[in-house]
């Protein structure tokens, strides 16, 4: 027997092999470098990890390759302009992530157990969650990049069993925590399967697993329809699941709220990214020509999303069940652009994931500020006042919320209005309206929480406001700027989108 | 020179000032933020100067690619309509300021944060009317209602969260109605020769009667809500009761006006044809504005609420005149909004002033104060009269010409416009009567008359309204040319017998 050493092209693959090392490196630091040292090494070691992805990304930023990996990876423009930006939230999102307040000293331990109480006491913080941070990024760089249906599994399952993990990573409520994890990690299974039996299915439709060998069955028509229907119907209840999309939603809610706060900033957002950049890349290249079977369906989905979203989180006491019924809603406005199914929706799309995903880390940014003596306040009855006792993030949090709103100088408008007007150009008005209505909708909510903040006295069990570390300030401050001149002077970045997003199968 | 940009850039350059004061030092913000407006309104007029009466093409034009990948343009420039709407914003805010020189005390926040706001808005104001870039347009037209929302919410009074909620709530659902309006408009230009936003080229597109309808709606709606026109008024009267004086002023004067404005410069030259269909519908709504604005006035019991309702009246009327699509009650309609902004001042800053003598906005706790205070009565009375329309007063020139002009053409709605004239005499009478004369009501024996500082704020606001009432023909001759030159867009042509332009 033959074996034919594979051919990779490692530069092209690098951003994703920099991450698999850097996180393999953290384990080992996790096993070997002394306690005190650890929290350091390993905030170095990932934000070098991601930074230099990042610049790799950047050196190799207009080259294309079907061939990158065996022909298991496409490297193409939108590929590198969602890697790009599932980089860019990760590395604000690590910021977060190393405030280990937030964090249980010894995830291992029973939650009440002596062992755990002994660990929280002398200090003894384990700091896992780098590396199982920088496996799902690695996960989350291959899923958008994934051109065969077990790769595409493969990245999947990377990015979502660290995310599963660090669900239940949370200090306080260690149980509510483990619960959300324990949820989503059943609800994550049935979604695989369901994946992985539309997988199947679409197997025996065209004979082949790749995402060019199905391509090809659709054009030719040679298949069997009811396979093909089939399998298209379980692949997207995967992906739907992952993006938060009703009626595949109910994890979400639970889960932000459960998690600790930053895993909950960097799960909204990167995973998000990383979920629409592999439904985006399924749509409109390996479904383009099924195109009749599928935009009914999702337009229904993108229809019953936005307004579930934005009607369930008006009755939301929250900040995190409400900004998690947010994204359910945002899930919607962005399968409004993967409807569109044209150039202008594809750029759209991307833009409005990145300025989203950046105004999420943003917002969870300033949650995890707002706390009491025993942990962070997410009640937002609690919230009341807050803009008198701090003007910063009472200010920042609002400015996120006007941008998830929509109003206008935020990236927030920029990103609704192209990808709404790429639906409409595609003729899904239906949509488009829904959306606006929603939009109408959801600044109700939005806006009774800038009511809260500033224009409510606040009462006497109220929560305090943390003065954030410089991280955390600096990555709420690096977000706001960046919503702000997305807002204000969006055209180098659409630009930039626009040159470069085009698939090249 | 760059003239609108300069005027859009110099209130902000005064907020940024502001901003580096010292938070202690309350009286330097108030200073820098008049000295601003005083500079704005010297640059406008400058500018004003150099307009060319004759001329119906934009003026002081400039543009700049702003988003070329969606055919966005920074681009500004104005018409007599447009540059008479931002003279009145200008005028408006110092006197604003120095009216109002203590209001920003009972806020939450700073006085330095007040000015700010008041700051960014009066570029806004000006931004919404310059903009012939109808994204442009829409980005201003939505954010300025950020800076509204927290100066009514942050300084104003009784339930003034609440009041700026509703008002957010109103005007971004309408604002989102014209936002799918603007895609459909977009996306049309796209498939006609590329994409774009300029309003002249948008008003040549091709599109299906149904579809004009459609968008006319959209658009509408939304001015509708901002002006407002009755059934989208309710909003109002909270929010004027709850702002204070000054913020009040420039959200019945200025901000309302975008509405009136944007039917004129968006309904009718984008949507000629709808225009026409809907016309009869909102004549209607027109006149059950004027009507249901003056018999609430008279029943209101509060000062504010009071002004509120009575600006819904006038609002009837400058829809009207807008809508009877005839050049004289054009004309009327657009010399009617500046009219409106000045009595309207005029109103709601004395009103304040006997407010915050009286400590109380319910019109029954003032009595007698033509006796103790005559001067503030004497301004109250002027401002009341200029409201009801007397002639010899600015606004009874351009009610004049609104029912003139409607009843060429549409007489009944006229003839049943003209009972609001009837009723404004009630609405007002009756509070000067209670307020101004008989017997002073107890407590109010030692109240203090106007200081030199409110004085000279209302001293050119009454001699506007006196002098435009004599003489408005300088204003006019700006405003004819345009008006006429809209309707014979609209490709009609005035009713002959009442032709009387001068």
């Amino acid at each position: 027997m033959i074996f034919t050493a594979p051919a990779l092209s490692y530069t092209l693959l690098s951003p994703m092999l920099i991450l698999f090392g850097g996180a393999l490196l953290g384990v080992l630091v996790e096993a070997f470098v002394s306690k005190a040292l650890r929290p350091v090494v390993q905030l170095t070691l990932s934000l070098g990890a991601l930074i230099l992805a990042l610049i790799q990304v950047w050196k190799i930023r207009g080259q294309q390759s079907l061939t990158a990996a065996m022909g298991s990876v496409i490297i193409d423009g939108p590929a590198l302009l969602l890697q790009a930006s599932i980089l860019i939230i990760s590395i604000i999102s690590i910021f977060l992530i190393a405030d280990t307040e937030h964090f249980t000293a010894l995830p291992a331990a029973l939650p009440g157990s002596e062992e755990e109480r002994k660990a929280t006491q002398t200090g003894d913080q384990v700091t896992e969650v780098y590396p199982l941070t920088l496996f799902a990024v690695a996960g989350m760089m291959l899923f958008p990049v994934a051109s065969d249906l077990i790769t595409l599994f493969v990245a999947l399952e990377m990015l979502s069993l660290p995310l599963y993990l660090m669900a239940g990573l949370s200090r306080r409520r260690r149980l509510a925590s483990q619960e959300s994890a324990l949820k989503y990690f059943l609800l994550g299974s049935f979604s695989s399967a369901f994946f992985l039996f539309g997988a199947a299915y679409l197997y025996g439709f065209s004979g082949s697993l790749t995402f060019a060998g199905i391509q090809q069955s659709i054009v030719g028509g040679t298949g069997n329809d009811v396979l093909l229907l089939i399998g298209m119907a379980f692949l997207s209840i995967g992906l739907l699941f992952k993006v938060g999309a009703v009626p595949f939603h109910a994890w979400s809610p639970d889960v932000y709220q459960g998690a600790p706060t930053p895993v909950t900033a960097f799960m909204a957002a990167a995973t998000k990214v990383a979920a629409f950049g592999a439904m985006l890349r399924i749509f409109y290249t390996v479904f383009a020509n099924a195109q009749w079977s599928w935009t009914p369906m999702l337009s229904g989905i993108a229809i019953i999303t936005m307004l579930l979203g934005s009607l369930v989180a008006i009755t939301q006491r929250d900040v995190k069940r409400m900004l998690a019924y947010s994204s359910i809603a945002h899930a919607g406005f962005l399968l409004s652009g993967v409807i569109a199914l044209n150039k202008s929706g594809l750029d759209a799309t991307i833009f409005y994931l990145f300025a989203y995903g950046i105004a999420t880390v943003g917002a969870f940014g300033v949650v995890t500020l707002v706390r009491d003596a025993t942990g962070e306040v997410t009640d937002l009855n609690r919230w009341k006042g807050l803009g008198k006792r701090s003007p910063f993030a009472a200010a920042t949090f609002s400015f996120f919320l006007l941008a998830f709103a929509g109003i206008p100088l935020t990236s927030g408008f920029i990103g609704k209005f192209s990808i709404f007007s790429a639906a409409f150009e595609s003729g899904a008005k239906g949509v488009v309206l829904t959306g606006v209505i929603t939009s109408a909708i959801s600044a109700f909510f939005y806006v009774r929480v800038i009511v809260l903040m500033f224009f409510t006295d606040a009462t006497e069990d109220g929560a305090t406001v943390v003065v954030a570390s410089i991280l955390t300030r600096s990555t709420i401050i690096i977000a706001a700027g960046i919503t702000l001149v997305l807002g204000v002077y969006p055209t180098p970045l659409l630009n930039f989108i626009s040159d470069l997003a085009t698939f090249i199968r | 020179m760059k003239w609108l940009t300069l005027l859009m850039l110099l209130p902000l350059a005064g907020a940024a000032i502001i901003s580096a004061l010292p938070k202690a030092n309350e009286k330097a913000a108030k200073q820098a933020a008049l000295g601003t407006t005083l500079v704005v309104m010297a640059t406008t007029i400058a500018m004003a100067v150099g307009f060319q009466r004759d001329n119906v093409d934009l003026q002081f034009v400039e543009k700049y690619a702003w988003i070329p990948s969606f055919g966005i343009n920074f681009a500004l420039g104005v018409d007599a309509i447009a540059l008479v709407l931002i003279l009145l914003s200008t005028m408006l805010a110092p006197i604003v300021v120095l009216a109002g020189w203590n209001e920003a005390h009972g806020g939450r926040w700073s006085v330095k944060t007040f000015y700010i706001l008041i700051l960014v808005l009066e570029t806004m104001m000006i931004g919404v009317f310059a903009a012939t870039d109808l994204f442009l347009f829409y980005v201003i037209f939505e954010a300025m209602l950020i800076p509204v929302y927290f100066l009514i919410g942050g300084y104003g009074t009784g339930e003034r969260a609440a009041a700026a909620v509703k008002f957010l709530i109103y005007s971004l659902f309408g604002g989102l109605l014209m936002l799918a309006a603007i895609i459909a408009l977009y996306v049309m230009s796209g498939e006609q020769g590329g994409h774009t936003f300029d309003i002249n080229k948008l008003s040549q597109l091709e599109m299906s009667s149904t579809t004009q309808n459609l968008l006319f709606l959209g658009f509408f709606i939304a001015f509708a809500i901002k002006a407002p026109v009755w059934p989208f008024h309710t909003w109002l009267p909270d929010a004027a009761a709850s702002a204070t004086p000054g913020t009040s002023v420039l959200l019945l004067g200025v901000l309302d006006k975008v509405g009136t404005f944007g039917m004129i410069r968006y309904c009718l030259t984008l949507f000629p044809e709808a225009s026409k269909t809907f016309t009869p519908l909102i004549l209607v709504l027109a006149v059950i504005s004027i009507i249901y604005g003056a018999i609430l006035a008279i029943g209101q019991k509060d000062i504010k609420r009071l002004i509120a309702f009575t600006s819904i009246s006038h609002f009837g009327f400058i829809t009207m005149g807008i809508f009877a699509m005839t050049t004289q009650a054009h004309s009327g309609a657009i010399l009617y909004m500046f009219n409106h902004g000045f009595s309207t001042a005029a109103l709601f800053l004395v009103a304040g002033w006997m407010i915050l003598r009286r400590g109380s906005s319910t019109i029954a706790d003032f009595g007698g104060l033509q006796r103790v205070t005559p001067v503030m009565a004497w301004t109250f009375f002027i401002a009341g009269m200029s409201s009801l329309a007397l002639p010899g007063l600015s606004s009874f020139v351009s009610e004049f010409l609104v029912l003139v002009g409607t009843f060429t053409k549409y007489p009944v709605h006229a003839i049943i416009a003209t009972f609001g004239i009837v009723l404004a005499a009630l609405y007002i009478l009756i509070p000067v009567q209670k307020a101004l004369h008989g017997p002073t009501t107890p407590g109010n024996e030692n109240l203090k008359d106007l200081n030199l500082r409110e004085k000279i704020a209302i001293a050119p606001v009454i001699a506007i309204i006196v002098v435009l009432g004599f003489y408005p023909s300088p204003l006019l001759k700006i405003i004819n040319p345009a008006s006429s030159h809209v309707i014979s867009q609209l490709g009609l042509i005035d009713p002959p017998p009442t032709n009387g332009d001068k």
